[in-house]
């Protein structure tokens, strides 16, 4: 099955090419992380945690988005989506693979990695975390390989593939249940330490990653003869408008909480983000554009005819995700970090470094996005010529 | 031999192999070896146990030498701590806070005596209910059974997730490469390696060795008392009996080790 992610017109070995001159470049950056340390980053004493482990947040919440589209159709029946099913299993493979690897290029130590295996700690999160990420990931890799290859023989799938489906569903709501734990069990951070965390980061999955599929979809049928169909599609965008909407509402309960109760440790990190703080307010103007986007995508998704709209619903899909990557791949890491437990205010920018070492992992996801997209619709000689 | 040394316990082992190495090296001041164990201290004294570890820190004292710096130097000295001199790259074990900063929940306006800008020392609060080696994936960092917050600089991984839970702000990180950062190397104890988390340690090294903490004993106004606080008997709770102490955020639930008197 692999040898068709071999063949290809020059657009596509094109493509390739630009994503492996991607990886190479952040490549070498990371070969100089690993000499020099991670000092090569923004980071320092008060903001520990910065842009690798906010892609890592983001992108659990994409791999988690599958279950949007595995949920109607495995339990509900809802025929529809038989041809998006694949195509959210591989999009969760793909994004697992970065979160893992963004985790590890935040490691000090990553040839130490394996420790969390040797010396097994029940009481972190962050080893339950890599449970259920390299779970999810076993998971989804099963299920999609077991029905492609059932498709290509013109079969049904096997029996025993069906308890494995089920379960992957409520394993989807436990990795970005798992990864909220990280942060919102920590005393010493009370902007994390909500119990919303979880749900507000499902919520804002369930939005982030059927839009990306969305826009998947539209640019397959542009660059190949694969068609999602309207009605997949469609039902998509309304999944996008729900999640997006309580989305937005979480997030009104947390300004709510903090805002009202006005304990200054919890007030603080709004304002940081809002106003910003001794004179600190780079991300002051990241945080308005995020809301204003998130506004923007509610109106544009709430009009059903504006969402019907192929190129309407893009624009939509597209404020969807860029709102939400903002808010977890940008803001919501470091402002747990500003100001620190002891009061300081610490500017955090990304260096070049960092920024390329990110883009090569982004560069690895959509690699394997591409190959196994390529597997699939071969597969299904749903190509052009 | 072997079986003569399982059965001494790994304390009376890690003595007896130092005390062979510092024979064979002669001076216990030249390593033949960077890797060698020259690190353990010379063996002079029974060592200092306790059923749980404990500080005072005497504000007054303190305060009445403005500037003084010499518990933060001994301590930083003695374990090797770098000084790169910029912000981003700091790694410390004990040092000053503002009172404003250090006691956050417990600044008022008007506070007596411009309290507010005077400066509290701060280090590692050996809590007895630590939030750092909770959340720490392979293990690298956990409480003793006398209350001393150990790390192991070869397992830690460096996630900096015990960065992320600790609410002191006690703890550093090795951005870079330490070595070249420090002055002038001590060689009774390891340095460490960029990558990885590191702390106060109660000077545990020097506990097992029949010594009280360097910064105990730098402080030139005896502002430091060190003991155990389930000994009736001892210095700590002698204080804690007759004058009243408080601790940092002690409504985190963390219990704290370190007392302050204000």
């Amino acid at each position: 099955m692999f040898e068709k992610a071999l063949s290809g017109d020059r657009r596509y070995w094109g493509w390739i090419i630009v994503l492996l001159a991607v990886i190479a470049t952040g490549g070498r950056f990371y070969l100089r992380q690993l000499e020099y340390g991670l000092g090569i980053t923004g980071l320092s004493r008060d903001v520990a945690w910065g842009f690798y482990i906010a892609q890592f947040t983001f992108l659990v919440g994409v791999a988690a988005s599958a279950v949007m589209v595995l949920l109607p159709y495995y339990l509900h029946d809802f025929k529809a989506f038989a041809r998006v099913t694949i195509l959210g299993e591989f999009l969760a493979i793909s994004a697992v693979t970065m979160c893992v690897m963004f985790i590890l290029v935040d490691l000090g130590q990553p040839a130490r990695a394996v420790n969390i295996m040797l010396y097994p700690s029940p009481r972190s999160i962050l080893f339950w975390d890599l449970i259920v990420l390299n779970g999810y990931l076993l998971l989804n890799v099963v299920i999609s390989r077991v029905s492609l290859a059932a498709e290509r023989k013109g079969e049904a799938p096997p029996l025993w593939i069906k308890p494995v489906i089920v379960l992957s569903i409520p394993w989807a709501v436990s990795i970005h249940t798992v990864t909220a734990f990280i942060y919102s069990g920590l005393a010493a951070r009370p902007f994390w330490l909500t119990a919303i965390l979880a749900p507000r980061f499902l919520a804002s999955a369930f939005s982030s990653g059927p839009s990306l599929l969305i826009l998947l979809c539209l640019i397959l049928r542009r660059l190949s003869n694969f068609d999602a169909g309207k009605e997949a599609v469609q039902k998509l965008a309304v999944i996008v408008t729900y999640a997006m909407l309580v989305n937005v509402f979480f997030v009104l309960m947390e300004f709510f909480t903090a805002l009202y109760s006005d304990i200054p440790e919890h007030v603080e990190h709004f304002r940081y983000l809002y106003l910003g703080l001794e004179g600190h307010a780079e991300l002051v103007p990241w945080m308005w554009a995020s809301s204003a986007l998130a506004l923007l995508a509610v109106l544009l998704l709430v009009s059903r005819r504006l969402r019907e709209q192929p190129a309407w619903l893009a624009l939509a899909c597209i404020t969807v995700i860029v709102s939400i990557w903002i808010e977890k791949g940008l803001v919501m890491v470091v402002t747990g970090f500003v100001p620190s437990p002891l009061g300081k205010v610490t500017t955090y920018v990304p260096t070049v470094p960092e920024l390329l070492i990110s883009l090569a992992v982004y560069g690895c996801g959509a690699l394997i996005l591409t190959l196994l997209y390529k597997i699939a619709l071969s597969v299904r000689g749903e190509l052009r010529a | 031999m072997a079986a003569k040394l399982v059965a001494v316990n790994r304390r009376k082992f890690l003595k007896i192999a130092g005390a062979a190495a510092l024979g064979l090296t002669g001076s216990p001041a030249v390593p033949l070896l960077a890797r060698e164990p020259t690190w353990l201290p010379p063996v002079t004294a029974e060592p200092l146990t306790a059923r749980r570890w404990a500080m005072v820190v005497d504000l007054r004292a303190c305060l009445h030498e403005d500037g003084c710096r010499d518990c933060i130097a001994a301590c930083h000295r003695a374990h090797n701590v770098p000084d790169f001199g910029n912000p981003k790259d700091e790694v410390k074990w004990i040092w000053k806070e503002h009172y404003g900063e250090a006691f956050a929940d417990q600044a008022y306006d008007y506070v007596s005596a411009g309290f507010e800008h005077r400066e509290v020392l701060v280090l590692c609060n050996h809590c007895d209910n630590p939030p750092c080696t909770r959340v720490c994936p392979t293990q690298a960092t956990w409480k003793r059974e006398d209350g001393v917050v150990m790390m192991d600089w070869h397992r830690c991984i460096g996630c900096r997730y015990c960065i992320a839970a600790c609410p002191y702000g006690s703890r550093s990180f090795n951005w870079r490469d330490p070595r070249p950062a420090i002055a002038e190397i001590t060689p009774q104890f390891p340095t460490r390696t960029r990558g990885v988390v590191e702390k106060c340690n109660f000077c545990e090294e020097r506990l097992a060795v029949g010594l009280l903490p360097a910064c105990v004993e730098a402080c030139r106004n005896r502002g430091l008392a060190f003991g155990d606080l389930e000994d009736a008997g001892s210095e700590v709770r002698r204080i804690l009996r007759t004058r009243y102490a408080i601790r940092r955020k002690p409504g985190l639930g963390t219990q704290p080790e370190v007392y302050y008197l204000v």
